[in-house]
């Protein structure tokens, strides 16, 4: 018995020490996969003396549907995507903070600072942004790549080589781009159309994929791929001879933001937290990770030249991207049919 | 699950030492926890009205059923039709998991076969064998694979190399490939099955089916084939079932163009759809198919026996 006491006394002790060790609290993240450098989370941990966890997802999707199953409450901050950050403030998923409680609030540039999402930034910060599109591989193709026709009613070389991503929202927003309609229509007829584009165009799709989408690039198994801008950017990197095209239809702009959830367990600290991705070399020190950028002023100088030069980061003045739009329920559902019958 | 209490009355009285009801209760809980409640709750959920973007509103409804098998067209308000997509999608995995099933059997066989036949020490070297590409991760199996088959791959390179074809034989984005992604992911499952009953057969049957003028092929269907039968249909099952709803494989080696039913259940929770009723309606349709067939199965072997 004497030997049990002394052994909970020293676990104890054992448990006060670990909590000595970080007299800052906790925090707790739910983050993209491979989208921070840890090097960048040791160092907030030891900064501010907090012990850092964090889990990932892999779509805006499927962390909504977490956080609805039960999660909120038990993550500090999140990293939704531009759309995602209004679905959530709309299911009353966010908390609101005010500029005194982040120093760094104007940090943020001046653009990013009244979007649409959540206008005057009172529960989101940026995080990165880039764009959505596609590249294609020079050996293969030489012409002009600069339509989206290139995905949805590609040249007969270039037929059945073709990898798209499997994500609804930004795959139907290029098509809506390409038909010149505008994304969530109500008009019956849009819908068809945009229904028929892409029923004719998946037979000329080898694949669906998204974490596949830089290899197929790499690997030559795709000659044309709808890409993210920074993962183009990667693929380019490793020795793929492709091109990162800014359609002349238009193309997707996304930015992922920092949101400080409700009911968040550790809501100083996270707020520590968000401040700290504010400070110029930070918010540089994951652009030089992921390759997209920051929506923070200043980070110019902390840039590695590769990421800061990287034509895939430097879109022309026109055509200028767009955001994906938030559906209404009606549409969504027309949206899901539409995605039903694609995959069916 | 339970036997009949008059068979087992009698065993079970023999052998009470009193700890029966604490000793069990593990299971029981176990059974209870990780299988009845949530097949309760994906059978509750499935009659409750969808909320949009995900969630459930405790309102009861059989809009997921209707989903299932009604369609009502694009905007959901034309007379409604009998819907094919959802059955063309179960239609698809049940034939590829057949597929694979098939030939993990048509493989798997003779593979069982040689190695209970391996005398002492080699048979457990040739099983050891079988189970160590399994150590491996799916997933870094299923990439695998990938590499092998695609278009510029070794096995193009190496046919190209020797003249057997001249442009590369195309697989990798078929349904040949999730074929034969399912096939290598579950191919010991067939294996060691047929293995177990074929190590138990007396191999003087089929000595006595000789000497009885019995042709090589008599012997094998009616003297070897019913004496090794449990351990081919337990192999089958163990195929079948996991290929029925892998997602891996469709979505790696056939390219995720076409929904299976596992990646059509996941769409419902991870992707826009967010349409939990009709998941979980999805789910257990799929489950009460599973479940007539392997009763179906159940009565015809419990008359054979009789």
């Amino acid at each position: 018995m004497k030997k049990l006491i002394k052994l909970t006394a020293s676990a104890l002790a054992l448990l006060f020490a670990v909590n000595a060790a970080n007299a800052g609290g906790k925090l707790s993240i739910y983050h993209w996969f491979e989208y921070i450098p840890q090097e960048l989370l040791d160092q907030f941990s030891a900064e501010h003396d907090v012990e850092v966890t964090m889990d990932t997802f892999d779509s805006n999707e499927a962390m909504l549907a977490s956080l609805k199953a039960g999660k909120l409450g038990s993550y500090d901050v999140a990293v939704p995507g531009d759309y995602m950050v209004e679905i959530m403030a709309g299911e009353g998923m966010l908390d609101t903070f005010s500029k005194a409680e982040l120093p760094n609030h104007s940090n943020i540039m001046d653009q990013w600072i009244n979007v649409g999402f959540d206008m005057g930034r009172k529960s989101s910060i940026p995080y990165q942004w880039g764009s959505t599109s596609f590249s294609v591989n020079r050996d293969d193709y030489k012409g002009d790549i600069n339509t989206l026709a290139m995905v949805f009613d590609p040249p007969a070389e270039l037929q059945g080589k073709i990898n798209v991503l499997d994500s609804q929202g930004e795959l139907l927003a290029l098509a809506s781009m390409y038909l010149g309609i505008p994304q969530c229509t109500t008009d019956r007829d849009q819908l068809k159309a945009l229904n028929d584009l892409v029923q004719k165009a998946k037979p000329h799709w080898a694949s669906f994929g998204s974490d596949t989408a830089k290899d197929v690039l790499v690997s030559g198994d795709a000659s044309v791929g709808m890409i993210w801008s920074g993962f183009s950017a990667k693929a380019r990197e490793e020795g793929a001879n492709i091109e990162y095209a800014f359609p002349k239809e238009g193309y997707v702009v996304w930015m992922d933001n920092v949101v400080l959830l409700k009911d968040a367990p550790n809501r100083e600290n996270a707020l520590k937290f968000m401040n700290f991705l504010l400070e110029p070399e930070n918010a540089a020190a994951v652009t030089n990770y992921a390759a997209y950028t920051a929506g923070v002023k200043g980070t110019e100088p902390h840039l590695s030249d590769t990421v800061a030069n990287s034509p895939e980061s430097n879109p022309p003045a026109s055509p200028v991207g767009e955001f994906v739009q938030a559906c209404s329920q009606e549409v969504q559902e027309v949206y899901d049919t539409i995605w039903t019958n694609l995959k069916k | 699950m339970a036997a009949s209490p008059q068979q087992n009355s009698r065993a079970m009285n023999n052998n009470y030492d009193g700890f029966g009801v604490p000793l069990i209760l593990p299971s029981w809980i176990i059974i209870g926890f990780f299988l009845v409640v949530p097949v309760a709750m994906m059978l509750m959920y499935s009659f409750l009205t969808k909320e949009f973007r995900g969630g459930v509103i405790w309102e009861f409804s059989l809009a997921a059923y209707d989903q299932f098998f009604f369609d009502r067209g694009l905007f959901g308000d034309s007379p409604p039709v009998i819907e094919w997509t959802y059955i063309s999608i179960f239609w698809r995995s049940i034939w590829q998991a057949g597929v694979a099933t098939f030939f993990c059997l048509l493989i798997g066989f003779p593979t069982a076969w040689f190695i209970a036949t391996r005398t002492g020490r080699n048979s457990t070297i040739w099983l050891f064998l079988i189970t160590i590409p399994y150590w491996v991760n799916l997933l870094i199996r299923t990439i695998s694979m990938k590499f092998l088959i695609r278009d510029n791959g070794p096995l193009n390179e190496f046919l190209i190399s020797f003249g057997v074809i001249s442009e590369p034989f195309h697989i990798i984005n078929t349904n040949l490939a999730v074929q034969l992604g399912l096939f290598y992911s579950y191919l010991p499952f067939m294996v060691l099955p047929i293995y177990a009953a074929v190590e138990r057969y007396n191999f003087a049957l089929s000595e006595a089916a000789a000497d009885l003028y019995a042709s090589r092929t008599v012997t094998l269907t009616k003297v070897i084939l019913p004496a090794v039968k449990p351990g081919i249909v337990a192999g089958c099952i163990l195929v079948f079932v996991p290929s029925l709803g892998a997602f891996l494989a469709p979505d790696l080696l056939g390219g995720a163009k076409n929904f299976m039913i596992g990646s059509l259940i996941e769409e419902q929770f991870k992707g826009n759809a967010g349409n939990w009723p009709f998941g979980a309606a999805a789910s257990m349709i799929l489950l009460s198919l599973v479940l007539i067939v392997l009763t179906l199965y159940a009565r015809h072997q419990a008359r054979g026996q009789r």
